[in-house]
């Protein structure tokens, strides 16, 4: 792609997003709106910055427990799809089941787990882990049917065993399902981590500043973090998506674009 | 309906490992317990029956969230504050006018991303991006800010449900209407059909197998924030209130009992949409 077609693709998302801000900055001058409601962009900038060590503290705090129940639940996820795989009858009684689960306030465990692995990290680690479990689950498990019966066969005439046929056939194209298991669950990871920490952590965390500073109304600083975790969500997402396309770069979604 | 025995064999065994689980995680419990009433002479058989059986366990055995649950819904009447029915109707609530609204402007929003391409590129960047940032983490702030405006009571959920909704709406719709191919359009273009008829008689109908799937996200997507929303402002009551109240009070089969009518709500409505679907699937004979 050429240097220009990168630009203009970037450029009118750009401006509607700037656009977006100044008539943020302006309105909120002109219509005298109290900063309890909205404070200006500036502001919020202005406590971000000053506010550095204490908005640090709360990512350090909070991506912990994400990343923790995150590399727990997709591996987990991950290796129940392969042990299922091996069975049809499981995977038959067990599919409707995570899709259900999927679909259900799953966040509401979050008392229960800081109930059972107290106010620091591990209880947010063991909310996300739960919340990421199922799609993993779900999405490997489709991800490892889709190998066609043709290549099944190449792979029998050589004699492969089974694992092997795992191993050099299925697994990687079921890559893009994997991935796109892994990109859901970096939204879910935020997610559960954040809302785990609004019901009882130590004093400090995303969640934690979130529902402590709206009590105290200081919204500005309320945005600031918001700031954070919206950066922390779309830098863990890219990151995925990055590692996606070096591991899938075979896949037609990618190819199409070169072409 | 070949799924229904290894359907009901994995429910079993997940009951099977929760009461295995419930009596080892509540076993130390009880075993202070019975020291702390001076009784030593407890067999192993009491100890699990006692450990089934706790009042604030560790974790409740299924029975027990079982009888809470028939307890809260069918035993004392509807209107009373303990009535999980009660609590259950605020959240629907507030779930379904959020749903509402917020589907309505997902479609919206997504109809006119479709027809203004200036529209398209600057703003599905910022709306496909929302889609990775936590924005649930906004909720606490919403139900203040109407706070201030003296919005109160169902309102603020429910346009925390509709926000959050609204964004894999617009999303699945977007991709829904862009769904025909580029041979069905030139063929609305040899009919000379206007943009007009262009989307009712083809991208509208194309769009239905989308629509029933962000649905289904949309709805569950505004359960979680009714519930969430609830958390944050727990006095109006609702399932999230129950959590809440529950966790502060250590009364872990309410938590459970709560938890359990919220997954039931979701699943309603889920289902509800997908055999909508399914009907409309039928008649319309998409795939």
């Amino acid at each position: 792609m050429t240097r220009s077609g990168r630009l203009g693709e970037f450029l009118p998302p750009l401006a509607f997003g700037l656009a977006v801000l100044a008539i943020w900055e302006a309105g909120v001058r002109l219509l005298h709106v109290p900063a309890i409601i909205l404070p200006p962009p500036s502001a919020i900038a202005t406590r971000f910055a000053t506010s550095m060590p204490t908005l640090a503290a709360d990512f350090r705090q909070t991506i912990q427990g994400v990343l923790a129940g995150y590399v727990m639940g997709s591996l987990a996820g991950f290796m129940a799809a392969i042990l299922v795989d091996r069975s049809q009858f499981l995977q038959r009684g067990l599919l409707p089941i995570g899709n259900l689960v999927s679909a259900l306030p799953i966040v509401g465990i979050a008392p229960i787990m800081v109930m059972w692995f107290g106010f620091d990290w591990p209880s947010k680690a063991a909310v996300v882990v739960v919340m990421t479990f199922f799609p993993m689950l779900v999405n490997t498990v489709a991800g490892l049917s889709v190998a066609g019966a043709m290549e099944r066969d190449l792979m029998k005439t050589y004699g492969a065993s089974d694992w092997q046929t795992l191993l050099a056939l299925r697994l990687p194209v079921a890559m893009p399902f994997v991935f796109n298991a892994l990109k859901i669950n970096t939204t879910l990871a935020m997610i559960g981590a954040i809302v785990a920490e609004f019901f009882g952590t130590p004093i400090v965390g995303m969640g934690f500043r979130i529902s402590t500073e709206v009590g105290r109304l200081q919204i500005d600083m309320v945005w600031a973090t918001i700031v954070v975790a919206a950066l922390t969500g779309s830098l863990f997402y890219a990151l995925v998506a990055g590692v996606e396309r070096r591991v899938t770069f075979w896949h037609a979604s990618y190819r199409a674009k070169e072409a | 309906m070949k799924s229904a025995l290894p359907i009901v064999t994995v429910v079993l065994a997940i009951v099977a490992v929760w009461y295995v689980a419930a009596a080892l995680m509540n076993a130390s419990l009880q075993r202070d317990l019975f020291a702390n009433a001076g009784r030593a002479d407890y067999s192993t058989q009491d100890l699990v029956g006692a450990s089934l059986n706790m009042e604030r366990p560790k974790l409740p055995a299924p029975h027990q969230v079982a009888a809470e649950l028939y307890k809260l819904v069918f035993t004392i009447p509807p209107t009373s504050k303990r009535s999980l029915v009660y609590h259950g109707f605020i959240t629907l609530e507030e779930t379904l006018i959020g749903f509402a609204i917020g589907s309505a402007l997902g479609i919206g929003l997504a109809v006119l991303i479709v027809s203004m391409r200036w529209l398209d590129r600057s703003m599905m960047p910022w709306i496909v991006a929302s889609q990775t940032v936590p924005i649930i983490a906004l909720a606490p702030m919403i139900v203040v800010i109407l706070n201030q405006f003296n919005i109160t009571g169902v309102a603020p959920k429910a346009a925390i449900a509709a926000y959050l909704s609204f964004f894999p709406v617009t999303v699945g719709m977007v991709k829904g209407f862009r769904s025909p191919d580029p041979l069905q359009l030139d063929l609305m273009r040899t009919y000379s059909a206007t943009r007009a008829q262009t989307f009712l008689k083809l991208r509208a109908p194309a769009s239905a197998p989308f629509f029933f799937a962000s649905m289904k996200i949309a709805a569950a997507a505004a359960l979680v924030g009714a519930v969430v929303a609830e958390v944050t402002k727990s006095e109006d009551g609702g399932l999230g209130a129950r959590l809440l109240a529950g966790s502060y009070y250590g009364q872990t089969v309410q938590i459970w009992a709560a938890l359990f009518a919220a997954a039931a709500l979701s699943a309603t409505l889920v289902g509800a949409i997908g055999f909508a679907g399914r009907l409309a699937q039928k008649r319309m004979a998409f795939p």
